[in-house]
Protein backbone atom coordinates (compact mmCIF):
# COMPACT_ATOMS: atom_id res chain seq x y z
CA UNK A 1 0.00 0.00 0.00
CA UNK A 2 0.95 3.49 -0.75
CA UNK A 3 -0.38 6.94 0.15
CA UNK A 4 0.16 9.02 -3.58
CA UNK A 5 -1.28 12.41 -5.15
CA UNK A 6 -3.48 11.29 -7.73
CA UNK A 7 -4.52 13.34 -10.96
CA UNK A 8 -7.90 14.14 -11.57
CA UNK A 9 -7.80 13.41 -15.71
CA UNK A 10 -11.92 13.06 -15.54
CA UNK A 11 -14.89 14.14 -13.34
CA UNK A 12 -17.78 13.61 -15.26
CA UNK A 13 -21.28 13.13 -14.03
CA UNK A 14 -22.68 10.26 -14.61
CA UNK A 15 -26.34 10.22 -13.19
CA UNK A 16 -27.75 11.66 -10.53
CA UNK A 17 -25.57 12.64 -7.47
CA UNK A 18 -23.08 10.04 -9.34
CA UNK A 19 -19.99 11.07 -10.19
CA UNK A 20 -17.24 9.32 -12.24
CA UNK A 21 -13.80 10.26 -11.36
CA UNK A 22 -10.37 9.12 -13.63
CA UNK A 23 -7.53 9.59 -11.66
CA UNK A 24 -3.82 8.87 -12.82
CA UNK A 25 -0.79 8.04 -10.16
CA UNK A 26 2.53 9.97 -10.77
CA UNK A 27 5.46 8.50 -10.61
CA UNK A 28 4.36 4.99 -10.45
CA UNK A 29 5.11 2.23 -12.56
CA UNK A 30 1.96 0.51 -13.78
CA UNK A 31 3.22 -2.51 -14.45
CA UNK A 32 4.22 -3.11 -10.88
CA UNK A 33 2.62 -1.13 -9.19
CA UNK A 34 -1.09 -1.43 -10.52
CA UNK A 35 -0.54 -4.99 -11.58
CA UNK A 36 -0.59 -5.88 -8.60
CA UNK A 37 -4.87 -3.97 -7.28
CA UNK A 38 -7.64 -6.43 -7.77
CA UNK A 39 -10.93 -6.05 -8.35
CA UNK A 40 -12.58 -5.70 -4.75
CA UNK A 41 -9.64 -3.27 -3.34
CA UNK A 42 -10.34 0.58 -2.91
CA UNK A 43 -8.68 4.11 -2.28
CA UNK A 44 -9.16 5.65 1.05
CA UNK A 45 -9.27 9.30 -0.03
CA UNK A 46 -8.78 12.06 1.65
CA UNK A 47 -11.44 14.20 0.76
CA UNK A 48 -10.47 17.53 3.03
CA UNK A 49 -7.98 19.02 5.70
CA UNK A 50 -8.48 17.17 9.57
CA UNK A 51 -10.60 20.40 10.65
CA UNK A 52 -12.73 20.21 7.36
CA UNK A 53 -13.13 16.21 6.93
CA UNK A 54 -11.00 14.61 8.96
CA UNK A 55 -11.93 10.94 7.92
CA UNK A 56 -11.24 9.57 4.27
CA UNK A 57 -13.99 8.74 2.40
CA UNK A 58 -13.44 4.78 1.28
CA UNK A 59 -14.52 4.45 -2.25
CA UNK A 60 -13.60 1.12 -4.90
CA UNK A 61 -12.11 0.99 -7.54
CA UNK A 62 -14.79 1.01 -10.81
CA UNK A 63 -11.97 0.27 -13.40
CA UNK A 64 -8.32 0.40 -14.68
CA UNK A 65 -7.40 1.29 -17.99
CA UNK A 66 -4.47 0.40 -19.84
CA UNK A 67 -2.16 2.92 -19.38
CA UNK A 68 -2.54 2.52 -15.60
CA UNK A 69 -5.18 5.10 -14.67
CA UNK A 70 -7.72 4.61 -12.65
CA UNK A 71 -11.78 5.26 -12.34
CA UNK A 72 -13.80 5.29 -8.95
CA UNK A 73 -17.29 6.30 -8.93
CA UNK A 74 -19.08 7.43 -5.99
CA UNK A 75 -22.18 9.09 -5.25
CA UNK A 76 -22.57 12.77 -3.42
CA UNK A 77 -24.14 11.67 -0.04
CA UNK A 78 -22.55 14.30 1.89
CA UNK A 79 -20.33 16.98 2.87
CA UNK A 80 -16.99 14.84 2.06
CA UNK A 81 -18.32 13.37 -1.31
CA UNK A 82 -19.47 16.62 -2.04
CA UNK A 83 -16.32 18.53 -1.58
CA UNK A 84 -14.05 15.70 -3.73
CA UNK A 85 -16.85 15.77 -6.34
CA UNK A 86 -15.46 19.36 -7.00
CA UNK A 87 -12.22 18.10 -7.77
CA UNK A 88 -11.72 19.23 -11.42
CA UNK A 89 -9.44 17.69 -13.81
CA UNK A 90 -5.44 18.63 -13.18
CA UNK A 91 -6.27 18.60 -9.45
CA UNK A 92 -4.76 16.66 -7.14
CA UNK A 93 -6.49 13.63 -4.64
CA UNK A 94 -4.51 12.06 -2.12
CA UNK A 95 -5.25 8.90 -1.58
CA UNK A 96 -4.03 5.33 0.35
CA UNK A 97 -4.08 2.74 -2.57
CA UNK A 98 -5.07 -0.16 -2.98
CA UNK A 99 -6.65 -0.83 0.43
CA UNK A 100 -7.97 -3.97 1.51
CA UNK A 101 -8.69 -7.50 0.18
CA UNK A 102 -10.37 -8.55 -3.20
CA UNK A 103 -12.15 -10.54 -5.47
CA UNK A 104 -9.88 -14.00 -5.36
CA UNK A 105 -10.21 -13.09 -9.10
CA UNK A 106 -6.81 -15.44 -9.77
CA UNK A 107 -7.42 -18.52 -7.79
CA UNK A 108 -11.32 -18.80 -9.34
CA UNK A 109 -11.81 -20.78 -12.78
CA UNK A 110 -15.30 -20.13 -13.61
CA UNK A 111 -17.61 -20.24 -16.54
CA UNK A 112 -19.93 -18.19 -15.48
CA UNK A 113 -19.97 -15.81 -12.49
CA UNK A 114 -23.36 -13.73 -11.57
CA UNK A 115 -22.81 -10.48 -10.55
CA UNK A 116 -25.48 -8.90 -8.28
CA UNK A 117 -24.61 -4.91 -7.71
CA UNK A 118 -26.94 -2.08 -5.71
CA UNK A 119 -26.82 1.24 -6.84
CA UNK A 120 -23.12 2.54 -5.02
CA UNK A 121 -21.93 -0.85 -4.91
CA UNK A 122 -22.35 -1.55 -8.34
CA UNK A 123 -18.46 -0.12 -9.27
CA UNK A 124 -16.50 -2.62 -8.52
CA UNK A 125 -18.28 -5.14 -10.20
CA UNK A 126 -17.52 -3.37 -13.19
CA UNK A 127 -13.56 -3.95 -13.01
CA UNK A 128 -14.39 -7.44 -11.70
CA UNK A 129 -16.56 -8.26 -13.83
CA UNK A 130 -14.36 -7.09 -16.37
CA UNK A 131 -11.37 -8.98 -15.38
CA UNK A 132 -13.29 -11.91 -15.24
CA UNK A 133 -14.24 -11.66 -18.93
CA UNK A 134 -10.75 -10.62 -19.93
CA UNK A 135 -10.19 -14.83 -18.64
CA UNK A 136 -13.07 -16.09 -20.23
CA UNK A 137 -16.01 -16.13 -17.66
CA UNK A 138 -19.38 -15.87 -19.14
CA UNK A 139 -20.67 -12.97 -17.36
CA UNK A 140 -24.30 -12.28 -16.38
CA UNK A 141 -25.03 -8.91 -14.32
CA UNK A 142 -28.29 -8.08 -12.46
CA UNK A 143 -28.01 -4.42 -11.25
CA UNK A 144 -30.35 -2.37 -9.39
CA UNK A 145 -31.01 1.46 -8.67
CA UNK A 146 -33.07 3.55 -7.29
CA UNK A 147 -34.98 4.85 -10.12
CA UNK A 148 -34.16 5.52 -13.76
CA UNK A 149 -32.19 8.88 -13.12
CA UNK A 150 -29.70 7.04 -11.18
CA UNK A 151 -29.00 4.28 -13.62
CA UNK A 152 -25.21 4.18 -15.02
CA UNK A 153 -22.76 1.98 -16.65
CA UNK A 154 -25.56 -0.13 -18.75
CA UNK A 155 -23.85 0.16 -21.77
CA UNK A 156 -20.06 -1.02 -20.07
CA UNK A 157 -21.95 -4.25 -18.24
CA UNK A 158 -23.84 -4.98 -21.52
CA UNK A 159 -20.20 -5.45 -23.08
CA UNK A 160 -19.58 -7.71 -20.65
CA UNK A 161 -22.42 -9.73 -21.01
CA UNK A 162 -25.81 -10.38 -19.96
CA UNK A 163 -27.41 -7.71 -18.07
CA UNK A 164 -30.65 -6.74 -16.45
CA UNK A 165 -31.18 -3.50 -14.74
CA UNK A 166 -33.84 -3.39 -12.06
CA UNK A 167 -34.93 0.11 -10.39
CA UNK A 168 -37.46 0.00 -6.80
CA UNK A 169 -39.94 1.80 -8.54
CA UNK A 170 -39.73 0.32 -12.58
CA UNK A 171 -39.05 3.74 -13.90
CA UNK A 172 -36.08 1.68 -16.12
CA UNK A 173 -36.07 -2.41 -16.81
CA UNK A 174 -37.42 -4.48 -14.59
CA UNK A 175 -39.60 -2.90 -11.29
CA UNK A 176 -38.63 -4.42 -7.83
CA UNK A 177 -35.01 -5.26 -6.31
CA UNK A 178 -32.49 -8.05 -7.69
CA UNK A 179 -34.05 -10.76 -5.43
CA UNK A 180 -36.94 -10.49 -7.18
CA UNK A 181 -35.32 -10.91 -10.36
CA UNK A 182 -32.96 -13.90 -8.91
CA UNK A 183 -36.50 -14.95 -7.92
CA UNK A 184 -38.08 -14.91 -11.29
CA UNK A 185 -34.99 -16.43 -13.44
CA UNK A 186 -33.36 -19.34 -13.32
CA UNK A 187 -29.70 -18.46 -13.59
CA UNK A 188 -27.00 -21.14 -14.04
CA UNK A 189 -23.94 -19.83 -12.53
CA UNK A 190 -20.65 -21.12 -10.76
CA UNK A 191 -20.27 -18.57 -7.95
CA UNK A 192 -21.88 -14.86 -7.62
CA UNK A 193 -20.69 -11.78 -6.38
CA UNK A 194 -22.37 -9.25 -4.96
CA UNK A 195 -21.97 -5.38 -3.37
CA UNK A 196 -24.44 -2.98 -2.46
CA UNK A 197 -26.27 -2.07 0.75
CA UNK A 198 -26.18 -4.07 3.99
CA UNK A 199 -30.17 -5.14 3.78
CA UNK A 200 -29.55 -5.99 -0.48
CA UNK A 201 -26.30 -8.07 0.84
CA UNK A 202 -28.51 -9.66 3.48
CA UNK A 203 -31.45 -10.16 1.03
CA UNK A 204 -28.76 -11.99 -1.72
CA UNK A 205 -26.99 -14.30 0.50
CA UNK A 206 -29.86 -15.85 1.94
CA UNK A 207 -31.76 -16.22 -1.29
CA UNK A 208 -28.32 -17.80 -3.01
CA UNK A 209 -27.79 -19.20 0.75
CA UNK A 210 -25.37 -22.39 -0.21
CA UNK A 211 -24.16 -21.18 -3.37
CA UNK A 212 -20.32 -19.92 -3.57
CA UNK A 213 -20.09 -16.71 -3.50
CA UNK A 214 -18.25 -13.66 -2.76
CA UNK A 215 -19.73 -10.39 -0.99
CA UNK A 216 -17.98 -6.83 -0.85
CA UNK A 217 -19.08 -5.12 2.88
CA UNK A 218 -19.61 -1.60 3.45
CA UNK A 219 -19.49 0.10 6.95
CA UNK A 220 -18.06 3.37 8.51
CA UNK A 221 -14.49 3.51 8.48
CA UNK A 222 -11.36 4.65 10.22
CA UNK A 223 -7.89 4.71 9.12
CA UNK A 224 -8.58 2.02 6.38
CA UNK A 225 -5.76 0.38 7.15
CA UNK A 226 -6.31 -2.17 10.06
CA UNK A 227 -5.35 -0.25 13.20
CA UNK A 228 -8.16 1.34 14.68
CA UNK A 229 -10.43 -1.44 14.44
CA UNK A 230 -13.54 0.88 13.66
CA UNK A 231 -15.02 -0.91 10.79
CA UNK A 232 -15.26 -4.56 11.64
CA UNK A 233 -18.18 -7.14 10.85
CA UNK A 234 -19.05 -9.90 13.40
CA UNK A 235 -17.71 -13.39 12.02
CA UNK A 236 -20.52 -15.96 11.30
CA UNK A 237 -20.81 -19.29 13.51
CA UNK A 238 -18.35 -17.96 16.46
CA UNK A 239 -17.54 -14.41 18.66
CA UNK A 240 -15.31 -11.93 17.03
CA UNK A 241 -14.71 -9.61 14.14
CA UNK A 242 -12.78 -9.13 11.03
CA UNK A 243 -11.58 -6.14 10.12
CA UNK A 244 -13.51 -4.90 6.57
CA UNK A 245 -10.48 -2.40 5.26
CA UNK A 246 -8.10 -5.10 6.00
CA UNK A 247 -9.31 -8.90 6.17
CA UNK A 248 -12.03 -7.25 3.26
CA UNK A 249 -14.59 -5.63 2.03
CA UNK A 250 -14.75 -8.85 0.57
CA UNK A 251 -16.14 -11.88 2.04
CA UNK A 252 -16.88 -15.36 0.78
CA UNK A 253 -20.82 -14.82 1.36
CA UNK A 254 -21.09 -17.20 4.59
CA UNK A 255 -18.20 -15.92 6.21
CA UNK A 256 -19.41 -12.94 7.75
CA UNK A 257 -23.10 -11.92 9.92
CA UNK A 258 -24.76 -8.85 8.21
CA UNK B 1 19.88 20.53 14.48
CA UNK B 2 18.14 21.11 17.54
CA UNK B 3 17.77 17.78 19.39
CA UNK B 4 14.23 16.12 20.20
CA UNK B 5 16.01 13.76 22.80
CA UNK B 6 13.43 13.61 25.71
CA UNK B 7 13.90 12.13 28.89
CA UNK B 8 11.08 10.44 30.84
CA UNK B 9 10.91 8.08 33.62
CA UNK B 10 12.04 5.13 32.19
CA UNK B 11 11.81 6.45 29.02
CA UNK B 12 14.81 7.46 26.22
CA UNK B 13 12.80 9.16 23.37
CA UNK B 14 14.75 9.73 20.46
CA UNK B 15 12.14 12.64 19.87
CA UNK B 16 8.73 13.46 22.10
CA UNK B 17 6.41 12.50 19.49
CA UNK B 18 4.86 8.88 20.09
CA UNK B 19 1.23 7.41 18.35
CA UNK B 20 -1.19 7.62 21.11
CA UNK B 21 -3.20 4.21 22.43
CA UNK B 22 -6.11 2.85 20.04
CA UNK B 23 -5.26 4.99 16.80
CA UNK B 24 -2.31 2.75 16.19
CA UNK B 25 -3.43 -0.43 17.08
CA UNK B 26 0.43 -2.59 17.75
CA UNK B 27 2.53 -1.02 15.33
CA UNK B 28 1.98 -3.76 12.32
CA UNK B 29 0.05 -1.86 9.61
CA UNK B 30 1.72 1.56 10.10
CA UNK B 31 4.91 -0.67 9.72
CA UNK B 32 4.10 -1.32 6.46
CA UNK B 33 4.14 2.39 5.72
CA UNK B 34 7.59 3.70 7.30
CA UNK B 35 10.35 2.74 9.63
CA UNK B 36 8.95 2.28 13.84
CA UNK B 37 12.29 3.26 14.24
CA UNK B 38 11.67 7.09 13.64
CA UNK B 39 9.47 7.26 16.53
CA UNK B 40 10.21 8.77 19.97
CA UNK B 41 8.17 5.38 21.65
CA UNK B 42 4.78 3.38 20.70
CA UNK B 43 1.68 3.36 22.70
CA UNK B 44 -0.18 0.31 22.28
CA UNK B 45 -3.69 -0.62 22.24
CA UNK B 46 -4.88 -0.81 25.69
CA UNK B 47 -5.09 -4.45 26.88
CA UNK B 48 -7.23 -5.91 29.35
CA UNK B 49 -6.87 -9.70 31.18
CA UNK B 50 -9.56 -11.44 28.30
CA UNK B 51 -10.09 -10.75 24.79
CA UNK B 52 -12.59 -8.26 23.95
CA UNK B 53 -14.46 -8.17 21.32
CA UNK B 54 -15.95 -4.40 21.59
CA UNK B 55 -18.93 -2.80 20.65
CA UNK B 56 -21.47 -3.22 17.77
CA UNK B 57 -21.21 -0.96 14.36
CA UNK B 58 -21.06 2.15 13.45
CA UNK B 59 -18.01 2.47 15.97
CA UNK B 60 -16.73 5.95 14.05
CA UNK B 61 -18.65 9.09 13.12
CA UNK B 62 -17.24 12.24 11.53
CA UNK B 63 -17.77 15.42 13.75
CA UNK B 64 -16.91 18.94 13.05
CA UNK B 65 -13.10 18.96 12.79
CA UNK B 66 -12.87 15.43 14.71
CA UNK B 67 -14.49 12.08 15.12
CA UNK B 68 -16.23 10.62 17.70
CA UNK B 69 -15.64 6.82 18.06
CA UNK B 70 -16.60 4.06 20.01
CA UNK B 71 -14.26 1.05 19.65
CA UNK B 72 -14.71 -1.07 22.41
CA UNK B 73 -11.30 -2.12 23.99
CA UNK B 74 -11.23 -4.56 20.94
CA UNK B 75 -8.16 -6.21 21.54
CA UNK B 76 -7.20 -9.93 21.79
CA UNK B 77 -6.11 -10.39 26.15
CA UNK B 78 -3.18 -9.56 27.44
CA UNK B 79 -1.82 -13.05 26.73
CA UNK B 80 -1.99 -12.57 23.43
CA UNK B 81 -0.38 -9.41 23.37
CA UNK B 82 2.50 -10.38 25.12
CA UNK B 83 3.34 -13.38 22.96
CA UNK B 84 2.10 -12.24 19.37
CA UNK B 85 2.19 -8.12 19.82
CA UNK B 86 4.70 -7.26 21.38
CA UNK B 87 7.53 -9.36 19.95
CA UNK B 88 6.87 -8.02 17.04
CA UNK B 89 7.68 -4.63 18.48
CA UNK B 90 10.41 -5.38 20.15
CA UNK B 91 12.47 -5.93 16.65
CA UNK B 92 12.69 -2.00 16.62
CA UNK B 93 14.71 0.55 18.76
CA UNK B 94 11.91 2.16 19.96
CA UNK B 95 10.76 2.06 23.35
CA UNK B 96 6.92 0.86 23.84
CA UNK B 97 4.26 1.81 26.29
CA UNK B 98 1.57 -0.18 27.08
CA UNK B 99 -1.98 0.74 27.73
CA UNK B 100 -3.84 -0.71 30.36
CA UNK B 101 -7.69 -1.07 30.97
CA UNK B 102 -9.88 -3.20 33.17
CA UNK B 103 -13.07 -2.88 35.19
CA UNK B 104 -11.63 -3.85 38.96
CA UNK B 105 -8.45 -2.72 40.68
CA UNK B 106 -7.26 -6.29 40.54
CA UNK B 107 -7.61 -6.44 36.48
CA UNK B 108 -5.59 -3.52 36.13
CA UNK B 109 -2.68 -5.42 38.72
CA UNK B 110 -3.11 -8.36 37.40
CA UNK B 111 -2.54 -7.02 33.41
CA UNK B 112 0.13 -4.62 34.39
CA UNK B 113 1.95 -7.54 35.74
CA UNK B 114 1.91 -10.13 33.23
CA UNK B 115 2.87 -7.08 30.73
CA UNK B 116 5.62 -5.68 33.07
CA UNK B 117 7.21 -9.95 33.60
CA UNK B 118 6.87 -9.85 29.63
CA UNK B 119 10.37 -7.74 29.74
CA UNK B 120 8.93 -6.39 26.28
CA UNK B 121 7.92 -2.78 27.19
CA UNK B 122 9.09 -0.18 28.99
CA UNK B 123 6.25 2.21 30.38
CA UNK B 124 2.95 0.83 31.49
CA UNK B 125 -0.08 3.79 30.65
CA UNK B 126 -3.09 3.13 33.51
CA UNK B 127 -6.17 4.14 31.05
CA UNK B 128 -8.43 5.19 34.02
CA UNK B 129 -10.48 7.31 31.22
CA UNK B 130 -12.27 5.09 28.04
CA UNK B 131 -15.70 6.37 28.06
CA UNK B 132 -16.77 3.45 25.87
CA UNK B 133 -16.97 0.52 27.79
CA UNK B 134 -19.28 0.41 30.85
CA UNK B 135 -16.40 -1.45 32.75
CA UNK B 136 -13.79 0.67 31.05
CA UNK B 137 -12.49 2.32 33.89
CA UNK B 138 -13.92 5.79 33.51
CA UNK B 139 -15.07 5.16 37.11
CA UNK B 140 -11.36 5.67 37.89
CA UNK B 141 -11.37 8.53 36.00
CA UNK B 142 -13.78 10.20 37.63
CA UNK B 143 -13.29 9.69 41.49
CA UNK B 144 -10.15 10.97 42.54
CA UNK B 145 -10.04 8.23 45.86
CA UNK B 146 -10.66 5.25 43.07
CA UNK B 147 -7.65 6.76 40.66
CA UNK B 148 -5.67 6.71 43.45
CA UNK B 149 -6.34 2.90 44.75
CA UNK B 150 -5.49 1.73 41.35
CA UNK B 151 -2.66 3.57 41.10
CA UNK B 152 -0.79 2.84 44.08
CA UNK B 153 -1.70 -0.89 43.53
CA UNK B 154 -0.51 -0.85 40.22
CA UNK B 155 2.87 0.64 41.30
CA UNK B 156 3.19 -2.16 43.98
CA UNK B 157 2.88 -4.58 41.60
CA UNK B 158 5.11 -3.28 38.63
CA UNK B 159 8.69 -2.51 37.89
CA UNK B 160 8.15 -0.25 35.51
CA UNK B 161 7.08 3.29 35.34
CA UNK B 162 3.39 4.20 35.48
CA UNK B 163 2.00 6.78 33.47
CA UNK B 164 -1.84 7.39 34.01
CA UNK B 165 -3.87 9.09 31.15
CA UNK B 166 -6.69 11.25 32.92
CA UNK B 167 -9.84 11.84 31.59
CA UNK B 168 -11.22 15.28 30.99
CA UNK B 169 -14.81 13.80 31.54
CA UNK B 170 -14.11 15.35 35.05
CA UNK B 171 -15.18 18.38 36.98
CA UNK B 172 -11.69 18.91 38.42
CA UNK B 173 -8.18 17.92 36.39
CA UNK B 174 -5.97 19.04 39.28
CA UNK B 175 -7.15 17.02 42.11
CA UNK B 176 -7.25 13.79 39.60
CA UNK B 177 -3.31 14.64 39.06
CA UNK B 178 -2.68 15.97 42.69
CA UNK B 179 -4.62 12.27 43.46
CA UNK B 180 -2.35 9.72 41.48
CA UNK B 181 0.60 12.02 42.10
CA UNK B 182 0.23 11.49 45.48
CA UNK B 183 -0.44 7.43 44.83
CA UNK B 184 2.91 7.17 42.85
CA UNK B 185 2.32 7.59 39.52
CA UNK B 186 5.45 8.68 37.43
CA UNK B 187 3.74 10.37 35.00
CA UNK B 188 0.65 12.18 34.01
CA UNK B 189 -1.06 11.31 29.71
CA UNK B 190 -3.27 13.47 28.87
CA UNK B 191 -6.20 14.30 27.71
CA UNK B 192 -8.64 10.83 26.84
CA UNK B 193 -11.47 11.57 24.53
CA UNK B 194 -14.62 13.90 25.27
CA UNK B 195 -17.84 12.16 25.65
CA UNK B 196 -20.40 13.09 23.30
CA UNK B 197 -22.96 11.90 20.56
CA UNK B 198 -24.33 12.21 17.33
CA UNK B 199 -27.92 11.67 15.97
CA UNK B 200 -28.49 11.03 12.66
CA UNK B 201 -31.17 12.51 11.26
CA UNK B 202 -32.29 9.80 9.10
CA UNK B 203 -32.76 7.15 11.40
CA UNK B 204 -33.50 9.80 14.01
CA UNK B 205 -31.45 7.81 16.72
CA UNK B 206 -27.65 8.16 18.07
CA UNK B 207 -25.38 7.42 15.10
CA UNK B 208 -23.34 5.13 17.09
CA UNK B 209 -24.16 1.75 18.51
CA UNK B 210 -22.95 2.72 21.87
CA UNK B 211 -24.87 5.69 21.36
CA UNK B 212 -22.31 7.89 22.93
CA UNK B 213 -18.49 7.73 21.83
CA UNK B 214 -14.97 9.23 23.00
CA UNK B 215 -14.54 13.12 20.60
CA UNK B 216 -11.01 13.34 19.55
CA UNK B 217 -9.19 15.56 16.55
CA UNK B 218 -8.33 19.11 16.75
CA UNK B 219 -12.05 20.07 18.27
CA UNK B 220 -10.36 19.15 21.16
CA UNK B 221 -7.00 20.69 21.63
CA UNK B 222 -8.03 23.60 23.54
CA UNK B 223 -9.56 21.80 25.99
CA UNK B 224 -6.19 19.53 26.40
CA UNK B 225 -3.91 23.02 26.56
CA UNK B 226 -5.79 24.00 28.97
CA UNK B 227 -5.94 21.51 31.22
CA UNK B 228 -2.21 20.29 30.66
CA UNK B 229 -1.81 24.27 31.65
CA UNK B 230 -3.80 24.27 35.05
CA UNK B 231 -1.95 20.19 36.03
CA UNK B 232 1.58 21.78 34.91
CA UNK B 233 1.05 24.33 37.54
CA UNK B 234 0.08 22.55 40.63
CA UNK B 235 2.38 18.92 39.50
CA UNK B 236 6.04 18.19 39.08
CA UNK B 237 4.74 14.75 37.00
CA UNK B 238 6.48 15.01 33.44
CA UNK B 239 3.35 14.97 31.34
CA UNK B 240 2.45 13.40 27.75
CA UNK B 241 0.48 15.72 26.16
CA UNK B 242 -2.31 14.81 23.60
CA UNK B 243 -5.83 15.91 22.29
CA UNK B 244 -6.05 17.14 18.70
CA UNK B 245 -2.29 17.37 17.43
CA UNK B 246 -1.92 17.04 13.72
CA UNK B 247 1.09 19.76 13.21
CA UNK B 248 4.27 20.51 14.65
CA UNK B 249 2.68 23.77 15.49
CA UNK B 250 0.20 22.13 17.58
CA UNK B 251 3.54 20.09 19.67
CA UNK B 252 4.78 22.97 20.29
CA UNK B 253 1.75 24.52 21.64
CA UNK B 254 1.29 21.36 23.95
CA UNK B 255 5.17 21.89 25.10
CA UNK B 256 4.57 25.46 25.92
CA UNK B 257 1.42 24.21 27.69
CA UNK B 258 3.62 22.39 29.81
CA UNK B 259 4.05 19.03 28.08
CA UNK B 260 6.96 17.09 27.98
CA UNK B 261 6.37 14.56 25.28
CA UNK B 262 3.31 14.07 22.99
CA UNK B 263 1.34 11.85 21.93
CA UNK B 264 -0.66 11.73 17.97
CA UNK B 265 -3.96 10.10 17.98
CA UNK B 266 -6.53 10.65 15.49
CA UNK B 267 -4.20 12.30 12.74
CA UNK B 268 -2.46 9.48 11.88
CA UNK B 269 -6.02 8.06 10.87
CA UNK B 270 -6.68 11.55 8.57
CA UNK B 271 -2.34 11.07 7.81
CA UNK B 272 -0.86 7.62 8.40
CA UNK B 273 2.56 9.79 7.95
CA UNK B 274 1.37 12.05 10.32
CA UNK B 275 3.76 11.36 13.50
CA UNK B 276 6.91 10.96 10.91
CA UNK B 277 6.05 14.75 9.44
CA UNK B 278 5.93 16.30 12.97
CA UNK B 279 9.17 14.54 13.91
CA UNK B 280 10.98 15.62 10.56
CA UNK B 281 9.14 19.43 11.09
CA UNK B 282 9.42 19.97 14.67
CA UNK B 283 13.66 20.33 14.62
CA UNK B 284 12.72 23.73 12.52
CA UNK B 285 10.14 25.06 14.26
CA UNK B 286 11.61 25.47 17.56
CA UNK B 287 14.70 27.51 15.71
CA UNK B 288 12.17 29.09 14.44
CA UNK B 289 10.51 30.41 17.49
CA UNK B 290 13.50 30.95 18.75
CA UNK B 291 14.73 27.75 21.07
CA UNK B 292 17.95 26.52 21.50
CA UNK B 293 16.63 23.21 22.62
CA UNK B 294 13.43 21.20 23.93
CA UNK B 295 13.71 21.98 27.47
CA UNK B 296 13.51 25.30 26.88
CA UNK B 297 10.24 25.27 25.24
CA UNK B 298 8.09 23.15 28.14
CA UNK B 299 6.35 25.02 30.17
CA UNK B 300 7.14 28.06 28.75
CA UNK B 301 3.87 29.13 27.93
CA UNK B 302 2.73 29.25 31.53
CA UNK B 303 2.75 33.02 32.87
CA UNK B 304 3.78 32.16 36.45
CA UNK B 305 6.75 29.92 35.82
CA UNK B 306 7.75 29.75 39.66
CA UNK B 307 5.35 27.44 39.71
CA UNK B 308 6.90 24.91 37.47
CA UNK B 309 9.10 22.15 38.74
CA UNK B 310 9.01 19.68 36.21
CA UNK B 311 10.68 19.60 32.49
Amino acid sequence: MMQTELTVLENNKIAEETVEMKLGINNANPATDIGNFTPGQFLHVKVGESDTALLRRPISIADIDGNGNITIIFKISGRGTDMLSKRTSGSRVNALLPCGTGYPVDNLKLDTALLVGGGIGVPPLYYLGKTLAGSGTRIISILGFQKAEHVFYKEKFAELGESIIVTDDGSYGEKGLVTDCLSKMDIDFDCFFSCGPTPMLRAVTNKLSGRPGYISVEQRMGCGIGACYACVVPVKGETGFKKICKDGPVFAANEVSL
Amino acid sequence: MISLETKLPGLHLKNPIMPASGCFGFGREFSELYDLNKLGAVVIKAATQDPRYGNQTPRVAETAAGMLNAIGLQNPGVETICTDELPFLSQFKTPVIANVAGSTIEEYASVAKRLDESGLIQALELNISCPNVKEGGIQFGKDPVLAAEVTAQVKRTVAVPVYVKLSPNTADIVQMAKAVEGAGADGLSMINTLTGMQIDLSSKKPLLANQTGGLSGPAIKPIAIRMIYEVRQHSGLPIIGMGGISTAEDVLEFLLAGANAVAVGTANIHDPFACVNIINRLPQLLEKYGFQNMEEAVGGGIRNEANISGS
